[in-house]
Parts: C-alpha cells; structure tokens; sequence
C-alpha cells in the first residue's frame, strides 16, 4: 500500500488486432456447444504481428496523446509473456521505432497476466524520484492456448500502454495509490521451450484469480481510506466474462460501474494487455474527477491494485489519436484455418 | 550480410527516416556521400509522413522463396502527405477497402524471419487509416 506523489498519466494507448474468431468457430471443431463457451468472440493477431509490433502501435498513440517529444522518454518496461525473442528485450525495438533516444532502460517484464501492470510500478518509481521524466509501461501479448485446450477460446491478442510522467495541470490522470498481493500459487504456468501454458484447471479459481484480486483491492481500499462509493469505474483483469463479474458481485458494485471496462467478452483475454486495455476503454469515455480502480492478476500469482483520478486533461488529449473502439469496430472474421495460419500452429517447415 | 542490412536501414524501416539533399530535394533511405541525383554533398535528415493515399496495388501469389510462407499479400504505390511516393507492401485490408485513392498509414510489422533461430526483420507495411 503506497501513495503515490505527483505522478501521472500523459498519454494512454489501446491496440487491438483487426481479425476475430467467433468462440462458436473453435467450438465446432473441438465439440462444444454454444452455451459451453466462456467469451463470444476474441482478437486474432495477423501473420505480420507479434507483441512488438502491437507493443509499438499503442506505444505511438500513447505518445501522440501525450504530445511530448519521444526523446524525453527515460524508460520502456514492456511487460509479456509471449516475447518473440527469449533473449532481446522487447523495449529496445520499441525505442527506436517511437524515436526515443539512446539514453533509456529498456528492461522487459514477465509475470503472467499482470506483467504491463508491473511496469507502472517501475515507471512510477522512477518518475516519482526524478531519476526519469517521462516512461512507457506497455503490456503486450499474442497469447496462445494449445489447441483443444479451454484456454483457446478466449487467449487472444492486443496491447496498451500508459506515458506517465510528473503530475501536471494537463495531465489525463493521476496515479493515486497502489497495492500488491503475491503469494506463490501454480495456477498456471509455462516451462522453458514448451510454446504451450499448462494450468491446474479448477485450481485457476478460488485460490488464485479471486484471493489475489479481491486481496489487492481490499487492502488497498481498507489502508489508503478510500471507500468503494468514492470510485467511478472498476476495472479487472478479465480471463473470461464469469470472473469479473464474479468479483463485482463480491465486492456488491453496481453493474454500470464494471461494464465500461469489461472487453473480454468480445476481445477475449489478451494476458497482459487485458486490464491495461479495460483501463483504456474507461479513459476513452471517463470526466475530469471520476476515480478509478484497476486491479490486474498474474498467474503464478498476484494482484496489483492501482486508484487513478482522470484530470482536466483527459478531453483535449483524447481526440489526438484513435479510440480503442476505433480498434473494436473495424474487425475481420476469420475461420479456424485462417487462424491457424496467423498464429503458427500450421507449420511450412 | 543479412543483419548488418537490416540494423543500417532501421531508421528508414521503423519511421521513414532518411536525407533530403539540401541542393535539389532528393531523398535518400540513408546517409550518401554525395547526393545521387545532383552530386552535392549538404543533406538534412527528415521524417517523412506516416500518411498517404493508395495510386496503385498489386496481389502477390507466387511470392520469392523468402515470402513463401506469407503469399498471397498486397503490393502498393503510396503518395504519402508530402508528395514521396514508396512502393510497400499492403497490411490489414478488406477486399472492399482495396482501391486507389485509398488512405493508408505507415504501421510496423514483421517483414520477414530468417529462419526459425535468425532475426525477425520489422519494417513498414501500410494499412487503411484507423480513426
Ligand atoms: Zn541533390
């Protein structure tokens, strides 16, 4: 539980692939009826994308919004689990094709689902003891279920990345107080050179996703004095439609203060870009005062809980570039072969 | 040879970045010592714009041995927003969305892999403008 000084969100950036696979698709393959399937339809990454092309279309528009000068970027923590290279960090590419200087950390981070959540702990960190101006926390995934596997309906594709900076009048939001919960739980989990997750199944649920979550919250709320009438919008990490609502119900939170943030229905669950992306779909429609509480979980596992309050900047610097609904709405279907294709499960060679 | 093509172009592939000669405005994907069209030696890196509009496009179905694996992609001539015109391969387009005049933007994407364990090269393929 800490409370954060003077650091803000400049820019913000959401990116989701233009190709969808309706659930019912991959259903049919695999059996399964209609009523079975956890999501309706999720985003396909296409033959040319991998977490660093899609890291790097949320991190130019979150720049663009933000209107500064790329080389004022002192740090870019890309947080994934799907990294084309096992060794060359993600951030490096990023940096050159946004234009940031030489003058940079450019680490990546892995931790599940909450690993673009992990990288505004860095960034605010830094930003907060001046060591740096300006940074890019960005989450990006091309997540991958082994075919047949329950997670292949909803693995999906997309990024987002947060600019943050000092607090300033022109700002989009203030980044208020943060908590962490991580305890080691195996829920789920990939070993070196297997390109599959494997996941205790019915383990994924209560010990894991709701005692971190719900963990991460309830601190934070209970320590830092904030009380759940005092927040707007909630958004959580989303592995599939059930949980978060799960949640708000746990938490007795009116209905139109989650659905703003709930993406994974129609984009499935894009591992560490999700919360990230469920954010930025509240700030594309948020007012200057609204609060927010983002709450992500990583398997493995762990929660981290952050209190924003959107600024008077947010309505002139939403409109410098494309909203995620801009994203949402020029989508593709494609069929289950199709599919194979773009993520390499059929192999030329 | 490949890599050390690749890292010295980067800055044209990632951003369109290049030289315009000072003398007669001819623009250069890096650095020459004397300007090909005029023979002077001034240049000025510019960046050129991530917009344009689409003259021309082309299908691709028998693609060179380093493409196989992506074929059947698009082709096409761009007029970007300041008049360069550059031939790039096309991204992201419906069959509706193909046709001349088109807006485009400049996007990064993977060009192509050398193999399972060599580089993954990343350039600019052009999309319909989002937004
Ligand atoms: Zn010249």
């Amino acid at each position: 539980m800490v409370r954060l000084n003077g650091v803000a969100i400049q820019g913000y950036g959401g990116y989701v692939p233009r190709y969808r696979i309706r659930a019912e698709e991959i259903g049919r393959l695999w059996g399964r009826e209609k009523q079975e399937l956890p999501i309706e339809e999720k985003a396909v990454a296409g033959l040319d994308e991998d977490s660093v092309t899609m890291a790097v279309e949320a991190a130019r528009i979150a720049v663009k919004r933000a209107g500064i000068d790329p080389k004022k970027i002192g740090a870019i923590h890309v947080g994934s689990e799907s990294k084309p290279y096992a060794v060359k960090p993600t951030g490096t590419i990023v940096a050159e094709a946004i234009g940031a200087g030489q003058n940079i950390l450019a680490a990546d981070l892995e931790f599940a689902c909450k690993a673009g959540t992990e990288a505004i702990q860095l960034i605010t960190g830094l930003v907060e003891s001046g060591r740096i101006e300006y940074g890019l926390a960005i989450g990006a995934d091309t997540a991958q279920g082994r075919p047949g596997d329950a997670l292949e309906y909803t693995a999906a594709s997309g990024a987002a990345a947060l600019l943050i900076g000092r607090l300033t009048d022109d700002a989009v939001a203030s980044i208020e107080a943060w908590n962490s919960y991580v305890t080691d739980t195996p829920d789920f989990w990939r070993r070196e050179s297997e390109n599959y997750p494997s996941h205790a199944a019915r383990f994924t649920g209560q010990p894991a996703y709701f005692r971190h979550i719900l963990g991460s919250i309830n601190e934070l709320l209970n320590d830092e004095g904030y009380s759940i009438k005092d927040i707007d919008y909630f958004v959580f990490h989303q592995p599939n439609v059930k949980f978060p609502l799960a949640v708000a119900k746990a938490l007795k939170l009116e209905r139109e203060k989650v659905s703003s943030g709930l993406i994974s229905g129609f984009l499935g669950n894009p591992y560490s870009a999700t919360s990230l992306l469920g954010l930025v779909r509240v700030l594309d429609e948020a007012k200057p005062g609204d609060a927010i509480l983002l709450a992500s979980f990583g398997s493995g596992a762990g929660s981290d809980a952050y209190i924003l309050r959107v600024l008077d900047g947010i309505e002139e610097k939403r409109d410098r570039a494309p909203k995620l609904k801009d994203f949402i709405e020029r989508k593709i279907y494609i069929d289950y072969a199709s599919y194979a294709k773009f993520r390499g499960k059929l192999r030329l060679r | 040879m490949r890599v050390p093509r690749y890292w010295r172009n980067k800055l044209f592939r990632y951003r369109l970045v290049g030289w315009r000669c000072i003398n007669c405005g001819a623009f250069h994907h890096f650095k020459p010592l004397v300007c090909k069209r005029c023979g002077s030696r001034g240049f000025r890196e510019v960046e050129l714009p991530k917009t344009g509009k689409l003259l021309a496009y082309t299908v691709v179905k028998i693609a060179p041995a380093d493409f196989k694996d992506k074929a059947p992609y698009l082709i096409g001539l761009v007029e970007l927003d300041d008049g360069t015109r550059i031939l790039a391969q096309l991204t992201d387009f419906s069959q509706d969305e193909l046709k001349d005049g088109a807006r485009v933007e400049a996007v990064l994407r993977k060009i192509r892999e050398d193999g399972e364990s060599g580089i993954i090269e990343y350039g600019y393929k052009f999309r319909p403008l989002v937004g």
